[in-house]
């Protein structure tokens, strides 16, 4: 409009190299766009899962009992996370990033030690001295040292749940979707758990006597 | 309900996860059976001690900026694969539609304008999720507040689980006073007071310690017409319990359960209840 004689008459070298500029343009915005798209997706991320990052690690180091294990599994989580991100709906998000950060693990924990998926050992952690009292092994369990070892005696399916009840806090529903067992059966697990830990202190405290 | 059946559901009954009438039978049969009691204080005693004495391995200092890194490479990557292969043979064929369509050079501002406009709906579709009525803007603020409590180590102004050492500093900082009352003994030590700003004024933030997990209580006096009623509202693995007093609007902000907030409410208000005397 602003030049009408132009625009009828238009040359094809100047056509050409303004519609070239405007495709760059486009593709430029287009660009622009998804970079932007992107950034935003990766800000919402961030603001939503870096919270959990301690409980992430915290989960991760108790099930590899590794540090540098643990520090690999959380990263590969939260790189994991951020692909499947499109299918959180909000909800529980330490429970979703606790998912994933749990799945990670195994995988690891399949691959480089299959003796940590050998069933729990009765001889070797059956108690050895059945005159230890509940009052005894109370005394010790105080010790943080000793409590440490025995969850980590324990195997990766006791360990997690521990850890998601006791220090994490979750429901007995939230447990059940992260482990992936029936709520039925987050009691039962939590009571043979429990009852391992306390068969595994009374038998370190009968060594010591 | 016997002995056995009893002891089969102890774990359940100490995480207080069974439901009411269950619990009330176990309650009672406790009471009524010394053996079953004593195997009650043992697995009680059990359990309060992993959860004190079993150490919480916090990430590393670098966990973060290793995984931000690491997910900006992500991007990065994404970026190089989806966006540079199909613009070039994208070019050509472009080209051709524009050259017809292009008779009048106002077409480049229109579509100028149109990209402009797309730009904008992306941008609005993407960044205000919520189109929010004022409580869901306070909650978000709220969550932010939190949030950023515990991401730049700036939990608390002043750190201290001494009521008194609290509530005298929060006094010289803002123009209300409000209570900080000490709740441990409802499993809610004080670990500290903070100033924040929310809503558009400077607010108090007392920081409770529940498990391995911090609660953020926002104090800030009440605005007269303001509605009085508890509200809780639960977004992003976060849990927000409202309450108001005479005096004060209280918001509790955690990723603990919403029953624990509750409990966190009651012994606040146990504790701040003027004393009749």
């Amino acid at each position: 409009m602003a030049a009408p004689l132009k625009a009828e008459y238009p040359s094809v070298s100047e056509d050409f190299d303004s519609s070239a500029k405007i495709v760059k343009f486009v593709a430029l915005k287009k660009h622009r766009e998804e970079d932007a798209a992107q950034g935003q997706e990766l800000a919402s991320f961030e603001t939503l899962m870096l919270p959990h990052l301690d409980a992430a690690h915290n989960l991760a180091r108790w099930l590899l009992r590794n540090e540098q294990d643990a520090q690999d599994v959380v990263q590969e989580a939260y790189l994991r996370a951020f692909r499947s991100f499109g299918g959180f709906h909000g909800g529980n998000g330490r429970a979703w990033l606790l998912t994933i950060v749990r799945n990670t693990s195994y995988t690891l924990l399949k691959k480089n030690r299959a003796a940590d998926f050998t069933t729990f050992d009765e001889e070797i952690h059956a108690p050895s001295d059945e005159s230890v009292s509940p009052a005894t092994t109370l005394e010790h369990s105080e010790d943080a040292e000793l409590i440490k070892e025995a969850i980590n005696e324990l195997p990766a399916e006791f360990r997690e749940i521990l850890v998601l009840r006791h220090q994490e806090g979750l429901s007995y529903k939230e447990i059940a979707d992260i482990a992936q067992i029936p709520p039925g059966t987050v009691m039962s697990r939590l009571a043979r758990a429990r009852g391992k830990l306390k068969e595994y202190l009374a038998a370190r405290i009968g060594k010591e006597k | 309900m016997n002995c056995k059946e009893v002891i089969n559901l102890m774990d359940g009954y100490l995480d207080s996860e069974l439901d009411p009438v269950t619990s009330q039978t176990v309650e009672h049969h406790l009471r009524e059976c010394p053996n079953c009691d004593q195997a009650y204080n043992a697995h009680g005693s059990l359990m309060r001690a992993i959860a004190s004495s079993s150490p919480y391995h916090r990430a590393p200092a670098g966990l973060r900026e290793r995984i931000q890194s690491s997910l900006r490479e992500e991007i990065g990557e994404r970026t190089t694969r989806s966006v540079v292969p199909d613009a070039q043979p994208l070019f050509p064929r472009r080209l051709a539609e524009a050259r017809i369509i292009r008779w009048d050079t106002s077409w480049n501002w229109l579509a100028l304008a149109a990209a402009i406009i797309f730009a904008a709906i992306i941008t609005f579709n993407l960044v205000p999720r919520l189109r929010p009525g004022s409580d869901q803007l306070l909650a978000t603020q709220l969550i932010a507040g939190h949030v950023r409590s515990l991401m730049a180590n700036h939990l608390t102004d002043v750190a201290s689980s001494d009521q008194h050492t609290v509530k005298p500093w929060l006094d010289t900082k803002l123009d209300f006073a409000p209570a900080v009352p000490d709740l441990s003994s409802k499993g809610f030590p004080l670990i500290g007071g903070r100033l924040d700003y929310l809503d558009n004024r400077p607010v108090a933030a007392l920081i409770y310690q529940r498990r391995k997990h911090f609660v953020n209580l926002f104090v800030w006096p009440v605005e007269s017409n303001a509605a009085k009623a508890t509200k809780t509202i639960s977004r992003q693995g976060y849990h927000l319990l409202h309450w108001a007093d005479t005096d004060f609007s209280y918001w509790a902000v955690s990723d603990v359960s919403a029953d624990d907030l509750q409990t966190l409410k009651q012994g606040f208000e146990e504790q701040t209840q003027p004393h009749p005397h």
